[in-house]
């Protein structure tokens, strides 16, 4: 069996109405993967629209989503971040832990040392906000499960590539 | 001093008449009377009535197939838009350009279930190339010309504009075609020169080749198979074409093996199986064609050349991917001349022809001829063909035993005189791309050749066929079954005939006269070629309906999940090789 891989692909759209229904028609009528997708306009100017799409897949079905995604009349670039250098990728989550006590004062401690910030409390309850890859950020939340995790709304990865060179 | 503002409505027609269109299919409703206003009030504009929006679309897709140009399809809203969705997605598989306008309720009533309310965008998404919501009278003119532009360019395709009632009313500007530029869908026609110079080095080395053409071919237009044509000839190698592809190779000439895929012949199959070099051109590896996938051509390198970079790699991983049209690829490789395509191994050319020859004398597609009591559907469609030859013959069909009957019997000689249902196998395509092609081609003979399963489901365009006195003849192969199920229940179910027996069969004669046809119902081979003779002197609509052996398989076949050296060739292989479990699952 060929080796399932993740790729993160960027995909520069026509800001129209049905431009994200289209992308996503294509991945679930093709059964291909989605593991996030983020999409908001970056130039207003000209109408321009970027998502960027985690997914997985064997080599021969990656090459079949770029080729699928290019096909679609208003998307006008794409770029496989995975294949094409080094890039970043960042996702921001808001977790929210609710806990008293020894629990309410580990959380706050494991949440300095990741980084998050704190931007609601009560006290019952932390909302942390934290950025980073989506590797990091599922390390905190396993963290924060044993002690009062009860809520995670994430953005979904956003990802650009190193260096000078532009879309 | 400006021009008054034309209306919505005025524009369509504006942007169709603009756009060369000479022929719409539609059919009216509430949503598109404005419309239907507008073409009242001219004459540039020709508009077929249907009988249901579904023959609108296939009756399109028979005339933009036969004619190289986009056709056009007018339906109203709601159900009128749902009825056209077979015909769209048929359009997509098949890679037929059509523009399809459909009606919709004003921009204040969507998504208020209103009456007739559609999410017609919605629903077409995927069974289009791309489509269109106008929400604003001032984008209309630049949709219209833009979904022209999309359905023609690249691999062709339907394409929907959908049109608010509202916005057909409302007075806005008008662009004309020259001044509408899409913002960026620009297909690669232009190939990689490298690849092409790779390409014509792998045919000089190649000692078994083999040339694969498909509907690609047809698309790019007659150059692109002149061209496929000259190259096959000049390097002297096999060639094979797909169910869409039939007409791009004269069927005459030696170089010409047949139809490839499941019920294509011995000889392609073998060669296909057995080359060292594969050259597709416009063709998509369909599961039709290539069998078990892990047995496809194993020894072979593939080149693929294909204006559709997501066809390539899709299902067979190929050595050399080509993007561009197919006809410019062809020129460019000629433009290597003969002595840089031509190998030096004339020994070997020689050895793969003769075992070519040796595949070719089994015959495949032989039947038994001594029966005197019962027509052969073979026979028919051999008799059918010889008696319309150096005729302008142009041949639709419906969906079945008789389609692949038809693709294996009929020899076609040029592109663009095979229409059928490949892809989406939509049963039901024939008779209204027949009314379409004879609509663009008024004193050719068109025949739909159906099957009587079929032809019932869009039965009712016999209607149109009359009110417009087109002599569309209909040949019928009636052999009482929904053929092809019957025939996969007999080698996949235990000849298990579960509703594929239809009790209830029409009087087609009848039928055809209560349309106002001629019709003729025939059981003796004897008369076969009278009918068919009569068939053709009629000068009107002519249902001719043959019956034919209810117990006649199609072969060859690869059965499912088998690859091309497993093929059966008659009925006397069924036994021997049976259909796998994993074959049994797939379709």
């Amino acid at each position: 069996m060929t080796e399932i891989e993740r790729h993160t692909i960027a995909v520069l759209v026509d800001n129209e109405p049905g431009v994200l229904a289209r992308v996503i028609g294509l991945f679930s009528g093709r059964g291909y993967n989605i593991e996030s997708l983020t999409v908001a306009e970056v130039d207003r100017a000209n109408g321009l629209s970027r998502i960027t799409i985690v997914t997985t897949g064997t080599p021969m079905i990656i090459e079949q989503i770029k080729a699928q995604l290019s096909r679609l009349v208003p998307v006008h670039k794409i770029r496989d971040l995975t294949d094409e250098g080094p890039f970043v990728e960042r996702e921001m989550a808001l977790i929210k832990v609710a806990s008293k006590g020894d629990s309410r004062i580990e959380s706050l401690r494991l949440a300095d040392i990741f980084r998050a910030r704190v931007v609601d409390s009560t006290t019952e309850s932390f909302v942390f906000e934290m950025t980073g890859s989506s590797e990091k950020l599922n390390a905190f939340i396993t963290l924060m499960e044993p002690l009062g995790l009860v809520e995670i709304s994430r953005t979904g990865a956003v990802a650009i590539s190193r260096g000078p060179a532009s879309f | 001093m400006p021009a008054e503002p034309l209306s919505g409505a005025e524009i369509v027609i504006k942007a169709l008449v603009d756009q060369g269109v000479d022929v719409v299919f539609g059919y009216p409703g509430g949503a598109v009377l404005p419309i239907y206003d507008a073409l009242f009030k001219q004459n540039a504009l020709r508009h077929i009535l249907v009988r249901h929006e579904q023959g609108a679309v296939h009756a399109a897709e028979g005339y933009a197939r036969s004619t190289g140009r986009v056709g056009v399809v007018l339906v109203t809203s709601g159900p009128g838009a749902t009825n056209a969705v077979t015909g769209l997605t048929d359009a997509l598989m098949d890679s037929v350009p059509i523009v399809c306008l459909t009606g919709q309720v004003p921009t204040h009533l969507i998504g208020n279930d209103a009456f007739q309310e559609a999410d017609t965008t919605g629903i077409t998404r995927p069974c289009t190339k791309h489509n269109y919501l106008v929400k604003d009278v001032r984008e209309l003119a630049r949709m219209l010309h833009e979904a022209f532009y999309v359905a023609k360019s690249g691999r062709p395709g339907p394409v929907v504009v959908d049109l608010p009632k509202d916005i057909l009313f409302s007075p806005g500007p008008y662009s004309p075609p020259e001044e509408v530029r899409h913002k960026s869908y620009r297909p690669q026609l232009r190939p990689d020169p490298a690849r092409i110079t790779q390409a014509v080095e792998m045919i000089a080395r190649a000692k078994r080749p083999l040339f694969y053409g498909g509907g690609g071919l047809i698309n790019s237009g007659p150059k692109a198979c002149a061209c496929f044509a000259e190259l096959v000839r000049l390097t002297d190698a096999p060639c094979t074409l797909t169910l869409m592809g039939l007409g791009a190779f004269p069927a005459a000439d030696p170089h010409f093996l047949g139809m490839v895929g499941m019920h294509g012949t011995y000889e392609a199959n073998l060669a296909m199986h057995g080359c060292d070099l594969m050259v597709a051109v416009g063709s998509r590896f369909d599961d039709r064609v290539t069998g078990r996938l892990n047995a496809f051509s194993p020894g072979s390198k593939k080149i693929h050349i294909d204006i559709d970079p997501s066809s390539i790699n899709k299902n067979v991983r190929v050595d050399l991917p080509i993007i561009g049209d197919v006809g410019e690829a062809l020129t460019a490789m000629l433009g290597a001349g003969p002595a840089a395509l031509r190998g030096n191994d004339s020994a070997a050319r020689g050895e793969w022809w003769r075992a070519i020859e040796a595949w070719r004398a089994r015959d495949c597609l032989r039947y038994d001829r001594s029966r005197r009591d019962l027509i052969k559907p073979q026979y028919a469609i051999e008799r059918l063909y010889a008696l319309t030859r150096n005729r302008d013959v142009y041949i639709t069909t419906e969906v079945g035993q008789h389609q692949m009957w038809a693709a294996q019997f009929f020899k076609f000689e040029e592109p663009k005189r095979w229409m059928t249902s490949g892809g989406l196998g939509t049963m039901g395509y024939g008779l209204p791309a027949a009314m379409g092609v004879q609509i663009a081609h008024p004193d050719a003979l068109v025949i739909d050749i159906a099957g009587e399963a079929s032809i019932l489901m869009n039965i009712q365009e016999m209607s149109t066929i009359s009110q417009y006195r087109l002599p569309v003849k209909v040949f019928i192969i009636n052999n009482q079954y929904m053929g092809m199920v019957r025939q996969w229940q007999e080698l996949l179910h235990g000849g298990r005939y579960s509703e594929s027996y239809t009790a209830a069969l029409p009087n087609f004669v009848k039928l055809a006269d209560a349309f106002g046809a001629v019709g003729r119902r025939i059981e003796d081979p004897a008369e076969l070629d009278d009918a068919i003779r009569e068939m053709l002197d009629t000068d009107r609509a002519f249902i001719l309906d043959v019956a034919v052996d209810p117990a006649e398989n199609c072969f060859p076949m690869i059965p499912s999940g088998a690859a091309h050296n497993e093929m059966l060739l008659g009925p006397e292989d069924e036994a021997e090789k049976p259909v796998s479990e994993e074959g049994m699952v797939l379709v």
